[in-house]
């Protein structure tokens, strides 16, 4: 029997951890965790070890202003602004401005991400960011200062009755209904109701309940009769009102910038995306929304550069490595929240190869892949997709190794354009562009590259969360609208 | 009394010494002028010799995002290969003026263009030219596009280029556009299109 060489072997244990990851990625009911700040506001995946649940620190804190950290031995040291701290594998306290904090759980290390119990959250914070936190920590919402969006209701008896939703701040729920029932699902806002329920004294319209749970809030109102939705005041009044005889029961939700409009109806289930656009998907059973079978697409999203590899110098003190690693982030959260699975290429400040990241994105057969760049020339962001060389020859059944891209090109370009095209309807200036930019050429799936370039603030919006997220949720938006062309690399069965 | 040997050893010594610091500072004058002249930004001179032609240089853009189209009279020699590099030079010229759309540091320099048969042309860049390249993607794509179009639109015959730097392929230009292949030309020439569209 030959000897199994390293390479062997690492060919096994990256393909043993691409089929942990397709596992984890099957996985029906994913825990989040969602952060409301007043920069910025995102959701993060959160992971359970021995009973209890947690989540990276580097990604709580990102969004959030200038970070750093490294693994030594078993210690992560982790710099955020100006505060320094030290977390060591398997101890239940950190020093954190050479002060000890009680994490009240075990810190662990998992691929160079320092990772924290949820519970620690609410002392570990203020350390870092100087304002108090409020955690739901059961719903898992966390709320960072005065993040906070408060809401009214206030019932009109008329005929037919009506009740006023008014919100300290615009807000865009996903609205669904069921017989006897209009659901708001919150899942941005920094939604805090004065109480869990309220009931009328009104034969139809009778409660409006609150609850909140996996890091999203929702907003229940009963009746006896099919409801509506109604968006005014840019979004700060949501009015629901039964629904008079004679109305089509098709009626489709219109998203609160255009000012008003008419909210669903009885049987259509009907989701709003940042944008405004509408994606319907059926109707639930009178009970309960149930999750719909749809096969989860793999979108590989790579941070380029890293480690030794800095990429462009944006500012004296800032890399392109680590503008790419905190909008990488984001828009995995971003994919995720469209119902992507998502493999992050890298999680830390790790190098690799041009071949390495081809390699990786080829085994994982994902349905796409997005390289993150960013330049400090130029504004808004750039698209690109493969410039093909001089093809090589294809060996057998082997593709050139070049040229592998040129069957996805097509699909690759109508990618570009979508996301181009989201991101004008974000007010992102974009552009399609080619380039011979490796690794796109050797990958077999959908790829391509964004480039982001400074906003109006110039480059000073590169590291910016606010900035980065826009730019992240145009891109998935621009992917989710490709979803039926990127058929390939399905991981399996689960909820979008 | 000294004997006479020595005296003899210590003076060819003394010579010895007198001569090697003599080619020492000749050493360092030959040193310091080289180094001026790797230094200097000026353009390089037109050959003295071959007819003026009209040829059309791709200027890159940055505002732009894309390449321009742009006539000039250059004096051209008669070889292929050294119209090639005195194409591509005039085009650096442009690029390392100041004010220029797409900067390119004043340093930079076409070290040679070979031709091969059949239709690929090697582009040989300075080490300077890569070194001080601005790390984008667009703004090194276009350095690319600019040189490999204006190359193949003004030499007959060429399909494909490869671009070295230092006489050594290299993986990347600064950072981001590939070096690693040989550019496809038609494939190049189709950006152009994209680009004015």
């Amino acid at each position: 029997m030959p000897p199994v060489t390293n390479a062997a072997r690492r060919i096994l244990a990256a393909a043993f951890a691409v089929l942990i990851f397709l596992g984890a990625a099957n996985t029906s009911e994913e825990k989040h965790l969602s952060i409301y700040s007043s920069v910025a506001t995102y959701t993060l995946s959160v992971t359970d070890r021995a009973g209890r649940e947690y989540v990276g620190l580097l990604e709580v804190l990102e969004p959030l202003g200038r970070i750093s950290a490294r693994v030594d031995g078993p210690h992560w040291k982790m710099r955020f602004n100006t505060t320094d701290c030290d977390f060591v594998t398997g101890r239940t306290h950190a020093k954190v401005r050479g002060r000890d904090v009680d994490l009240g759980a075990p810190f662990f290390i998992e691929n160079s991400r320092g990772m924290v119990a949820l519970s620690s959250l609410s002392t570990l914070l203020p350390r870092f960011l100087g304002n108090p936190v409020n955690f739901h920590e059961s719903a898992r919402r966390l709320f960072i200062g005065n993040a906070a969006t408060q809401v009214s209701t206030q019932l009109d008896s008329s005929n037919p009755p009506r009740l006023v939703l008014n919100f300290s701040a615009p807000v865009n729920p996903t609205i669904s209904t069921e017989p006897g029932k209009l659901r708001m699902v919150f899942t941005r806002e920094p939604l805090v109701p004065p109480s869990s329920a309220t009931s009328f004294d009104n034969s139809t319209i009778t409660q409006a309940s609150f609850s909140e749970s996996n890091g999203v809030a929702d907003l229940t109102v009963t009746a006896s009769v099919p409801l509506m939705a109604t968006f005014s005041n840019n979004g700060r009044t949501i009015t629901v009102a039964a629904i008079a005889s004679g109305t089509p029961a098709t009626a489709t939700q219109t998203a609160p910038e255009t000012g008003s409009g008419v909210g669903t109806t009885t049987g259509t289930t009907t989701r709003t995306t940042p944008s405004g656009t509408e994606t319907p998907v059926p109707s639930g059973t009178p009970s309960s929304p149930p999750p719909v079978p749809v096969h989860r697409l793999l979108a590989i999203v790579d941070p380029a550069h890293g480690g030794s590899e800095r990429g462009a110098a944006l500012t004296d003190s800032l890399a392109e490595k680590s503008v790419t690693l905190g909008f990488a982030r984001l828009l995995r959260h971003e994919l995720e929240r469209q119902g992507f699975a998502v493999l992050l290429l890298r999680e830390g400040d790790d190098t690799l190869t041009l071949d390495q990241r081809a390699g990786s994105t080829n085994a994982a057969h994902g349905a796409i892949y997005i390289c993150l760049h960013a330049a400090s020339e130029g504004s808004g962001a750039r698209v690109y997709t493969a410039l093909l060389p001089v093809a090589g020859q294809d060996r057998g059944p082997f593709h050139a190794w070049n040229v592998a891209q040129a069957g996805a090109l097509p699909v690759s370009q109508s990618a570009s354009a979508a996301i181009v095209g989201e991101m004008q309807k974000h007010q992102l200036s974009a552009r399609g562009y080619s380039a011979s930019l490796r690794p796109l050429n050797n990958l077999l799936m959908p790829a391509l590259a964004v480039e982001l370039a400074p906003g109006p603030n110039g480059v000073a919006d590169l590291p910016s969360a606010n900035y980065q997220q826009k730019a992240a949720a145009a891109i998935a938006d621009g992917i989710a609208s490709m979803r039926d062309r990127l058929g390939a690399g399905i991981v399996g069965g689960g909820q979008p | 009394m000294i004997p006479r040997h020595l005296m003899l050893a210590v003076a060819a010594l003394l010579v010895l010494v007198l001569a090697m610091g003599i080619y020492l500072g000749q050493m360092r004058r030959r040193a310091m002028e080289a180094q001026r002249f790797s230094d200097d930004a000026r353009p390089v001179a037109p050959p003295a010799s071959g007819p003026t032609e009209t040829v059309t240089l791709y200027v890159a853009d940055d505002a732009l995002g894309g390449l321009r189209p742009k006539s000039a009279q250059i004096p051209l020699p008669g070889g292929r290969q050294q119209r090639a590099e005195e194409l591509l030079r005039a085009l650096l010229r442009i690029y390392q003026q100041p004010g220029a759309p797409h900067p390119l540091a004043p340093s930079g320099d076409i070290r040679s263009i070979f031709l091969v048969d059949p239709g690929a042309a090697v582009i040989d860049l300075n080490g300077a030219f890569a070194d001080q390249h601005r790390s984008s993607i667009l703004g090194e794509q276009l350095t690319v596009n600019s040189l490999v179009q204006t190359l193949a639109a003004n030499v007959p015959g060429i399909n494909r280029v490869k671009i070295l730097v230092d006489g050594n392929t290299r993986e990347t230009l600064a950072g981001h556009a590939d070096l690693s292949e040989f550019f496809d030309v038609s494939n190049v020439g189709q950006t152009l299109t994209q680009s004015r569209q």
